[in-house]
């Protein structure tokens, strides 16, 4: 509801669009009752609603084909994006968080640290840019940028399109987790039950591995959570980096051609994903911390 | 901030090292900033030299596919960058503030409402409520993405200020000057904004840095400024398609805006730690 409120406040009607410079006063007109632009708001949100219930996203108001089945089609190379960036991006900040807080004393812990730090200060496109040019201009290793026109079906070319993008998402977000990974295990490392469990006799990765990472993961969780939702909706700008034919650019291309049905789906959809992640993610933290069962919602 | 001078000594070289760096690398920025105001190398427009030029001494940093001298084109991105930075943080400070103490001294449905439509937003990462917000307005200019980029920051600063202004309204000095008839509006200038501004401005400087990416990549997606702003974004979008021939043009501009965003973090580091003195035992 907020979505079609918010797009509806945007100023340039959607006929414009469809036609070019110099059009007739008959054919604009030909163009809003195509589109419904010429029904009062109420009309098209009642219709709005109506059709959102029954999942029917529309007709895209440029190419008319159906939204649903576009975005479709999209999610099957920003899903797998998000899915390896994620990977990655746990795959890198897990361990090495851990290390940075444990041996923070060491010269390493601390670089690890610093190196965290450029996480949030690095434009995830830059980071595209610069792998692009180092593994597709001066290697020769990898594709700089496309997808297969014939997607997953031709699987090589697939993979091999997606392994820098993912790449690329996995280094920042990975920056951004390990910060969080980080200061948990710091939380942990402090704390008295570690202590404990070590007075008790057991060896230091042991009471590591049995006490901290449940307590640990409780916060990195919700992090996660949130990196999650905003990897998928920051494809946007990887996408274009690459060239991707993903939910992004689908958005990006929607909004300079205000095709709104286009825009509210591919917003409908993602809000939904963002909402099933954060839901998950409070799931997931309830199944490892009991505490938190009996305490009602999780985040106030 | 001359509470700072009686920590630790240790303590304190820590924090004036990072407030140190920041201030270095902002101020450069600042001072390029500055220069473009009353001298340029050369017309940011004109071709300066032949194109996709090595860097030189006439070039220092080489010129772009159309022949423009990519350092003049760097030093109005700064200038861009720090326009749309102080912008957008003033606009998301204006709503976001506003928004914030209403939340906090509305009753509890209203502030329900606000809070959950708070978090939705928040949910949404600031570069895609600015391209709509962009995406709304007819022409794509400057001004249009520090709006639309200040709108979007508006709801950060609005949870925050939420959750510190409630924090402060339960103090007893509250009640005390409610029950010595102060009304709502006098205590909210003489005790919650003085209280909750060193947070909320370390949290400015945060989110300056976000803008000022968000600004870039905005750039970079075509959303941003038309071609006479040099925008950092707009430069490595650019660039990418010389990337071989000419290296610098992607570097340069994704150096700068990495240094101005460490910068205004590392400031506000040093700066939160100057405030606040429960973070100083660290």
């Amino acid at each position: 509801m907020v979505l079609f409120v918010r797009l509806r406040l945007l100023p340039g009607d959607p006929a414009n669009a469809l036609l070019g410079v110099g059009a007739t006063e008959q054919q604009i007109a030909a163009a809003r009752a195509q589109v419904g632009s010429d029904q009062p708001l109420y009309v098209q949100f009642v219709s709005f609603i109506g059709n959102l219930a029954r999942l029917d996203l529309g007709t895209s108001f440029v190419s008319r084909a159906s939204v649903l089945g576009e975005i479709g089609s999209r999610m099957s190379v920003t899903l797998p994006l998000t899915f390896f960036g994620f990977v990655v991006a746990l795959v890198l900040a897990i361990p090495l968080g851990i290390l940075a807080a444990v041996r923070s004393n060491k010269w390493y812990g601390a670089a690890i640290s610093v190196i965290s730090q450029l996480g949030i200060a690095i434009p995830v496109f830059w980071v595209g840019i610069l792998l692009v040019t180092l593994f597709s201009i001066n290697l020769r290793w990898l594709p700089s940028g496309g997808f297969p026109l014939k997607g997953w079906a031709n699987f090589g070319e697939a993979i091999t399109g997606m392994i820098l993008p993912s790449l690329t998402i996995g280094l920042v977000m990975g920056a951004s987790l390990l910060r969080y990974v980080r200061a948990a295990t710091l939380d942990v490392l402090g704390s008295d039950f570690l202590r404990t469990a070590r007075a008790l006799g057991a060896s230091f990765p042991e009471a590591l591995i049995r006490h901290g990472v449940r307590n640990g993961a409780v916060p990195v969780i919700s992090i996660l959570g949130i990196e999650l939702a905003s990897t998928f909706l920051g494809a946007v700008v990887i996408e274009r980096v690459f060239s991707l034919p993903g939910l992004g650019s689908m958005l990006l291309l929607a909004i300079q051609q205000r095709d709104y049905p286009n825009v509210q789906g591919v917003l409908f959809i993602s809000t939904l994903l963002v909402l099933l992640i954060g839901f998950a993610a409070d799931i997931a933290q309830r199944l490892i911390d009991p505490r938190l069962r009996s305490r009602g919602r999780a985040f106030a | 901030m001359s509470t700072a001078t009686m920590t630790a000594p240790t303590e304190k070289k820590s924090h004036s090292l990072a407030l140190k760096a920041g201030l270095l690398l902002v101020g450069i920025h600042i001072f390029m900033g500055l220069l473009t105001l009353v001298w340029l190398p050369y017309d940011p427009t004109a071709m300066a030299g032949g194109r996709l030029e090595g860097p030189s001494l006439l070039h220092l940093l080489g010129t772009d596919r159309l022949g423009r001298d990519l350092f003049t084109q760097m030093m109005i991105g700064s200038r861009i960058a720090l326009i749309v930075g102080i912008g957008a943080v003033a606009i998301g400070a204006v709503i976001g503030v506003t928004l914030g103490l209403l939340a906090a001294f509305a009753s509890k449905w209203l502030d329900d409402a606000l809070a959950a439509t708070l978090d939705i937003l928040i949910a949404f990462p600031t570069l895609l409520i600015a391209m709509l917000v962009v995406a709304a307005s007819d022409t794509a200019n400057l001004w249009s993405a520090i709006i639309a980029l200040g709108i979007a920051l508006s709801a950060i600063v609005a949870r925050l200020t939420r959750i510190l202004a409630k924090r402060v309204l339960v103090m007893d000095y509250i009640t005390a000057a409610r029950t010595s008839g102060s009304s709502w509006p006098k205590i909210v200038a003489i005790h919650i904004l003085p209280n909750i501004w060193p947070t909320l401005s370390v949290n400015f400087a945060l989110q300056f840095g976000l803008a000022v990416i968000a600004e870039a990549s905005l750039s970079y997606l075509g959303l941003g400024a038309p071609p006479p702003n040099a925008s950092w974004g707009r430069i490595l979008q650019e660039a990418q398609g010389t990337v071989y021939t000419a290296p610098l043009g992607a570097i340069a501009p994704g150096i700068a805006l990495v240094s101005l965003a460490i910068g205004v973090n590392l400031l506000a580091d040093g700066l939160r730690d100057t405030i606040d003195p429960t973070r100083r035992a660290r």
